[in-house]
């Protein structure tokens, strides 16, 4: 088991560095670079400027020198905001994306469980239908524009009651929270119940739920024991990639939401070619993800006992 | 009892089948496809492609207006709107009519979209006036819109409008100023309804009507049709839907198609070679899939650059292919894997097949099945990406139009002219929509399982 887990670990390790080495090189293959800007600069400013970030380098020496950074966890500074520090706007920004995935995976898993048992238990009948009808929205309809007509019917809503029930825009309690985040885990609410009704089904007609039943089992715990439990294993195996996509997905809830998250940031980089920032946080979020999915692995081995992690 | 014969114990005789193949034989695609045809959603969906394609290819035959041509008379229009203007003579300079008949703020000629001539009569005790125009009437809270212009003196009652004037409503007001130039609330106000009207050379400009056309000032002509409404540049937003189904479809189809074929090379490959190779082939396989799919779409984009006057539509299907074509290689080199081991292979063998025979005759056609569903559940998947990225700005550039940029564009106007933002999406959701049930019903119609299950 430990040894497992170790592998895994050392496996993620070297993903985390092919990651940082495509981010280099992808960067330093983009035209242009940080210091040009509209502000006049002289000869001699640039040259110290690209001394102080070390871009007079050879490339062979700048990889390194990224590495060994790297391997300190320092990202460096900021081009564009001066002397600010890339594990500064992480240590800022990260806490409330992850916030607002953290909410959005947790809507996305209760609602997915819960809908696809649903639909499974009401199979064919108009509690079915009506659920997966809104999956196939869920599915097909756009995030950004979920996102534009949830924040309209906010707007109607508030206007209607007469006081803000819940916030239009922007981020600090847990209303603010509340919609961006369900928004935010709608598609992959959706996937998963599509999931969760096909393996509930699947549970429904194996031979031990037959046996429970002709046992004389009482139908909620044969629902309970054997096929909830039975039916939910795929949905969590499925969980370390929906985690990946909600994480990095959140650009345009928080974008159309005004959500100071590192999305956004990661954008507003990229538009002003931040070498740093973007380098820091694609490394980061990769290392992230990376691990995300090797925790839910090893949890994934302890809920089904059928698993052997060691082999 | 009694009718029980000898006869009955007879044999059957050879001319009576025992056995025999009661329906015809049907060849694997054959079978898909007549589950296909049963299954009502995934043929519905497939008929609403064909559509989306033909819509593509040959509404720009049908409705040859360029996308990015401007229709100045009409800005943000929905579909519907009245398109009738009238003609009238140039616009000439204007200062006041003397003599002008009723009291108060009143309007000297028939407002039209040319110009709107206000005279009003000092008000009480003014020193000067402010005019303002507005979409609303003074509320209670004494709005008055958006000041047009200032008089400090009474010499000058008269005002004449021409600022960016469309046809509807307007509410004007004339506010009196105290002596130091300051509103008071004191105010008269008016309610005006512009018409739409053109002048005879702007008409022959835009192509309105021709030179041979016998028409007088006053007849009423009609403006540029467009069925689905204009966008908040004027430009037509059906051309524009076109040309950005064109660029959506274009990426949502090429790079699954792209990145499904080099997955299907490179899987077989591994598969075939096995051993250390497939080992080495298969970790490099997963560091490309640990990379955060949306980061690197955009960090690729921005490293293969777009120069100017460039869509930047083949960068991001070079950035679609790099990134997503492990899923695909994952899934051919298992399903490889498992077919080497499966009896008909090893029988083939037996009978003398040569690899390249094996290869075609039995590899691809059995993986080909699996492959059709991956390419089409990629493609609401691309469309996806591109309209994600392209609504964040980091898509194609402007002026292409893609269905991502269109709705980008359409929400900021979300409130008043919703048809901007409703049409696009609408396009994206459908298409999304049919691709998605196609692949459901060309999972269930391709699964071996199913076959002869009635």
């Amino acid at each position: 088991m430990w040894l497992y887990i170790l592998k895994r670990v050392l496996q993620g390790l070297l993903t985390v560095w092919f990651i940082a080495t495509a981010t280099f090189f992808a960067m330093h293959n983009v035209p242009g670079d940080p210091l040009t800007n509209d502000r006049a600069m002289t000869e001699t400013t640039r040259a110290n400027l690209e001394a102080k970030y070390g871009l007079d380098q050879p490339i062979t020496i700048q990889y390194l020198i990224f590495l060994r950074n790297l391997a300190r966890g320092d990202f460096g500074i900021s081009f564009v905001q001066e002397n600010r520090e890339v594990n500064d706007i992480i240590r800022e920004h990260f806490p409330v994306s992850a916030i607002l995935g953290v909410l959005a995976v947790v809507f996305a898993a209760t609602g997915g469980v819960l809908f696809g048992a649903l639909t499974a238990l009401y199979r064919n009948r108009l509690p079915d239908y009506l659920i997966m009808f809104l999956v196939i929205l869920g599915i097909s309809v756009p995030s950004f524009v979920v996102a534009a007509l949830s924040q309209l019917s906010l707007v109607s809503l508030n206007s209607l009651v007469g006081f803000t029930v819940l916030p239009v825009a922007g981020w600090g309690t847990v209303m603010h929270m509340l919609v961006p985040a369900l928004v935010l885990g709608l598609s992959t609410m959706a996937y998963l119940t599509r999931l969760m009704r096909s393996s509930m089904l699947e549970v429904t007609s194996s031979d031990y739920v037959r046996t429970a039943k002709s046992k004389g089992v009482p139908p909620t715990r044969i629902f309970t024991r054997h096929q909830l439990r039975n039916a939910i294993l795929p949905v969590v195996t499925v969980l370390g990639p929906a985690i990946a996509a909600i994480t990095t997905g959140g650009f345009v809830v928080e974008l159309v939401f005004a959500i100071p998250g590192l999305g956004r940031y990661f954008v507003e980089a990229v538009q002003q070619l931040d070498y740093t920032v973007i380098m820091g946080t694609t490394v980061f979020y990769g290392a992230f993800l990376v691990f995300m999915v090797i925790l839910v692995d090893v949890v994934y081995g302890f809920i089904d006992p059928r698993v052997r992690l060691d082999s | 009892m009694s009718d029980l014969t000898a006869a009955s114990f007879a044999p059957l005789s050879d001319q009576q089948l025992s056995q025999s193949i009661a329906r015809p034989s049907l060849s694997y695609w054959q079978d898909a496809w007549s589950r296909l045809r049963a299954n009502k959603r995934a043929l519905v969906s497939l008929y609403i492609v064909i559509v989306l394609l033909l819509f593509t290819v040959f509404g720009p035959v049908v409705w040859p207006v360029d996308p990015a041509m401007q229709d100045i008379d009409q800005i943000s229009q929905p579909p519907g709107t009245d398109r009738t203007a009238t003609l009238v003579a140039e616009y000439e300079p204007w200062f006041g009519t003397s003599g002008l008949p009723g009291a108060g703020l009143r309007l000297a000629e028939k407002a039209t979209s040319q110009a709107v001539r206000l005279q009003w009569d000092a008000l009480d005790d003014a020193s000067g006036h402010r005019v303002y125009r507005n979409l609303f009437p003074v509320g209670p809270e004494l709005s008055y819109g958006i000041p047009m212009a200032e008089f400090l003196n009474n010499d000058t009652l008269y005002f004449e409008d021409r600022l960016d004037l469309q046809p509807g409503r307007f509410y004007y007001v004339v506010v009196a100023l105290d002596e130091r130039g300051l509103i008071t609330d004191r105010y008269q106000s008016i309610s005006v309804d512009v018409e739409r009207v053109t002048t005879l050379a702007e008409a022959l400009e835009r192509g309105l009507i021709t030179e041979s056309e016998a028409v007088q000032i006053g007849d009423k002509i009609a403006l540029a049709w467009h069925p689905f409404g204009t966008d908040y540049l004027g430009r037509d937003l059906l051309a524009r839907l076109m040309a950005g189904a064109r660029v959506s479809l274009f990426i949502g189809i090429g790079a699954p198609f792209l990145f499904v074929l080099f997955g299907v090379v490179y899987g077989s490959a591994a598969g075939f070679m096995g051993g250390r190779v497939d080992q080495l082939m298969m970790r490099f396989a997963d560091f490309v899939v640990a990379l955060p799919f949306l980061l690197f779409m955009i960090l690729f984009k921005i490293a293969f650059g777009i120069g100017p006057g460039e869509s930047g539509v083949f960068p991001m299907l070079v950035a679609l292919v790099v990134l997503l074509w492990p899923a695909t290689a994952r899934l051919v080199r298992g399903q490889i894997l498992q077919i080497r081991e499966q009896g008909y292979i090893s029988a083939s063998q037996l009978l003398g097949a040569s690899t390249p025979y094996l290869i075609m005759r039995h590899m691809i056609p059995n993986t080909l099945g699996v492959v059709l569903v991956t390419v089409t559940f990629a493609i609401p998947s691309a469309i996806f990406t591109e309209a994600f990225l392209s609504f964040i700005g980091m898509g194609v550039a402007p002026p292409t139009p893609s269905w991502g940029s269109m709705s980008n564009e359409g929400i900021k106007t979300m409130l008043t002219t919703p048809h901007e933002l409703f049409f696009p999406a609408l396009f994206i959701s459908f298409t999304v929509l049919a691709f998605n049930l196609l692949g459901d019903g060309l999972r269930d119609a391709l699964d071996a399982r199913m076959r002869n299950v009635e």
